[in-house]
């Protein structure tokens, strides 16, 4: 590739500038934070708290690949992305990789040139009304104005759904949840549609959440999960591995609580490969053998991720379902660490 | 005899080019041209060179995929089964429409305010230059955002005007009605009002992608035609009035002429208008002024207007001052003084600066993603980009549809420039 001091001057090199170099791993490693593309504030996935600090589901993702890299959860520098400026802040190099309720499809994989790294969270698209507007059915919304996300693979699912029933409909596109959940709420449309769990979570911040319902109708199948750039494939597969790795521990009963204690051997062989007791996994994508172990122990494994951010006993209260490990009757299934 | 055959031509020496003042000039920016011809070529080179690495070489062909998406105000037949191109069409369309629509009314609302502007009326003179310095000095991207949220905030939902059974047996009235003999509804979604329908169709022709329905055409030459009629008539009686001291009456004629042949032709299509009513979740029939739409076209409207003020208040102060006096002194009111002598010669001053605003207004439509008005930006350059991730090719044809557009518009103006200019012989 050529490099060049002008390409700065041409508007259309900021979509090239990070393809400088091509180890993704080495320039975190060298600028000691890594650049994590997430929402710009979705409660559950991907807020900052009272304090100014991200948390979530997604962010703990950032954090365990944080930690296994760089060796401490918190050298992450957040990055709000939104449904339109994400692909571009990833494909250009601003951030390392996006962490952003983000749908895998085979464009995006194919023709964007992203690699997705695995799902962290099987979803579906889903509507919101309000409660006193009478609704109990998606079909019902014949004629209905409907608050969409521009940029997301929901907008073209809902043209479909739409079609599909014979129905019309009035989009509103809107650029953030926030704004979606401001015109939803100032009743500019009468459905907001967004991936169910991000209805959840919106709904929970809500100041009346009980006079707001989700529609039975799942409309779509949206796995969502992390994703990096094409072309660097240690650093996908870092992520890859990383994510891996926590669902991995779910499977395995391996917590930030006990990871401390296990990784001074267990009898499974398999846990040891992970926690670097045992083998070295950790050389073959190139970083030390306690990885595994910084990983779980930036925000615990899956499970407890989920709890803590998505969980029954959280505000948006969402269960397990789909993201259950295989062994529960979900779809979680890792790879074997070997 | 001496001719200037006859002195001993020089020759041409390379050094020349450098030294002789005759060419130096031509080889400079011989240099310079080829410097930057070569540096535009370099980026380009550069561009391609890295695009390729990213394996996305240049394609316009996502233009005639299926666009997949909805869009919530077409002027021109669109469904989700057309193709992004056709896409990009409905978005130009609404562009168009706000920048025209803003063009007009900026125009009108900033002459006006201009004009109040050197009032002798201390208060309106005051008032006005609050209203200019407000809206000039306020980034145009907040005020139509706050007069979106205004517009989104105060007005009803649409079900706000639903009157059930249980209401009646109450006496209750509903929390919002219809204004103007229950015609026009007003939402926070937008207004409904009452749609043009005609019971016969002339049927319609395609220019290009355009379907133009001929009724409309019709009523367009009938209105053209009326006007024409009653020019005609004026001028007549003018020509009579001169030659014979004596004005006919005309006033019927003129009103038979401007209104006989406009009713005749809608009685014959079967006009009839489409009250917009509450069906479902919102009203249905009628039309759909949406609020991205007037909030943006209000937005606008009133920001450019107050440089268009200033433009027609510098221009009608470059007038001097002899020229109101001398038409005072003929005993023309202010009035007419403003619109027969002072008005037409500040044109001269307005039109070139005026131009500027113009472009100003439609290139500044482009915050219409701000309040989800889907305009170009919106479809082309918003969701057709996101959806098929070709940034490049998007924000070119971006570019270069709206450097066209621009073009049009002051080269349009420009015509109008050479007309209104000083006419020196």
């Amino acid at each position: 590739m050529k490099k060049s001091v002008f390409l700065g001057t041409l508007a259309a090199s900021a979509l090239l500038a990070g393809f400088a170099s091509a180890a993704t791993l080495d320039d975190v490693k060298a600028r000691g934070e890594l650049i994590c593309g997430v929402n710009t504030g979705l409660t559950g996935f991907a807020a900052p708290d009272a304090n100014g600090n991200w948390q979530g589901f997604d962010v703990a993702i950032c954090k365990a690949v944080a930690a296994a890299v760089l060796g401490d959860a918190s050298k992450v520098k957040y990055v709000p992305t939104t449904g339109e400026t994400r692909f571009t802040a990833l494909a250009s190099g601003e951030i390392d990789m996006l962490a952003r309720n983000t749908t895998w499809t085979f464009s995006r994989d194919a023709d964007l040139k992203f690699t997705f790294t695995g799902v962290n969270y099987y979803d579906g698209q889903g509507f919101m009304v309000k409660k006193d507007l009478g609704v109990s059915s998606a079909k019902e919304l014949d004629g209905a104005t409907v608050c969409i996300q521009t940029g997301t693979t929901t907008e073209l699912n809902l043209a479909d759904f739409f079609k599909v029933n014979n129905m019309s409909y009035q989009p509103v596109a809107i650029q953030t949840n926030a704004e979606g959940e401001q015109q939803y709420l100032a009743g500019a449309c009468d459905a907001y549609t967004t991936d169910a769990s991000g209805l959840a979570a919106t709904r929970a911040v809500f100041a009346d959440p009980e006079n707001h319902i989700i529609l039975p109708e799942i409309i779509s199948k949206e796995p969502l999960g992390p994703l990096v750039r094409h072309g660097d494939d240690q650093w996908a597969d870092i992520n890859r591995w990383v994510l891996n790795a926590l669902i991995a521990a779910e499977e395995f009963g391996v917590t930030s609580a006990n990871v401390e204690e296990l990784s001074k051997g267990t009898e499974n062989p398999e846990v040891n490969r992970i926690l670097g007791t045992e083998g070295d996994l950790g050389a073959m994508i190139g970083l030390d053998k306690e990885w595994g172990k910084r990983a779980i122990a930036a925000e615990g494994n899956y499970g407890e991720i989920f709890a803590k951010y998505l969980g029954e006993s959280t505000p948006i209260g969402l269960a397990r379902g789909l993201n259950a490990q295989w062994t529960q009757g979900g779809l979680l299934y890792t790879p074997p660490f070997r | 005899m001496a001719t200037a055959a006859d002195t001993p031509r020089e020759s041409f020496r390379l050094g020349m080019l450098i030294y002789d003042t005759r060419y130096r000039s031509i080889t400079i920016q011989t240099i310079v041209v080829i410097l930057a011809m070569a540096g535009v070529w370099w980026l380009y080179d550069n561009l391609m060179a890295n695009l390729t690495a990213l394996d996305k070489t240049p394609s316009f062909s996502f233009l005639w995929n299926r666009a997949g998406y909805d869009i919530n105000q077409t002027l021109i037949p669109y469904t989700n089964d057309d193709t992004h191109l056709r896409a990009m069409l409905v978005g130009l369309v609404n562009t168009i429409l706000v920048a025209v629509l803003g063009c007009v009314a900026a125009t009108v609302v900033g002459v006006i305010v201009g004009v109040l502007r050197l009032s002798k009326n201390w208060l309106v003179a005051r008032l006005m230059t609050v209203y200019v310095e407000g809206f000039r000095n306020v980034p145009v991207l907040l005020w139509i955002l706050v007069i979106f949220a205004v517009l989104t905030e105060i007005t009803p939902q649409p079900r706000d005007f639903k009157v059930t059974d249980e209401m009646i047996a109450a006496g209750e009235e509903p929390a919002a009605s219809m204004i103007l003999l229950d015609t026009v509804a007003i939402t926070n979604r937008g207004t409904f009002v009452p749609a043009a329908l005609y019971e016969r169709s002339l049927g319609e022709i395609k220019i290009g992608f355009l379907p133009i329905s001929l009724n409309t055409l019709a009523i367009l030459a009938v209105i053209v035609g009326s006007i024409l009629g009653y020019r005609a008539i004026k001028k007549h009686a003018t020509a009579v009035q001169e030659a014979t001291g004596i004005r006919p009456v005309t006033w019927w004629k003129s009103l038979l002429v401007l209104f006989g042949p406009i009713i005749v032709l809608l009685l014959a299509l079967g006009f009839h208008l489409e009250i917009p009513t509450l069906g479902g979740f919102n009203f249905t029939g009628g039309i759909l002024v949406s609020n991205a739409l007037m909030a943006l076209w209000l937005g606008l409207t009133l920001y450019t207007a107050a440089f268009i003020a200033e433009i027609v208040r510098a221009g009608i102060m470059a007038i001097s001052k002899g020229q109101s006096e001398a038409s005072f002194a003929l005993g023309l009111r202010p009035g007419r003084t403003m619109s027969l002598i002072i008005l037409p010669q500040a044109l001269r001053v307005i039109i070139p600066p005026l131009i500027s605003q113009y472009l100003n207004l439609t290139k500044n439509s482009s915050l219409a993603i701000a309040v989800s008005y889907m305009d170009l930006r919106g479809t082309l350059g918003g969701i057709t980009l996101n959806q098929t991730g070709r940034e490049l090719e998007c924000m070119l044809i971006l570019m270069l549809t709206y450097l066209a557009l621009s073009l049009l518009i002051s080269s349009g103006m420009n015509v109008y420039n050479n007309a209104v200019k000083l006419k020196e012989r």
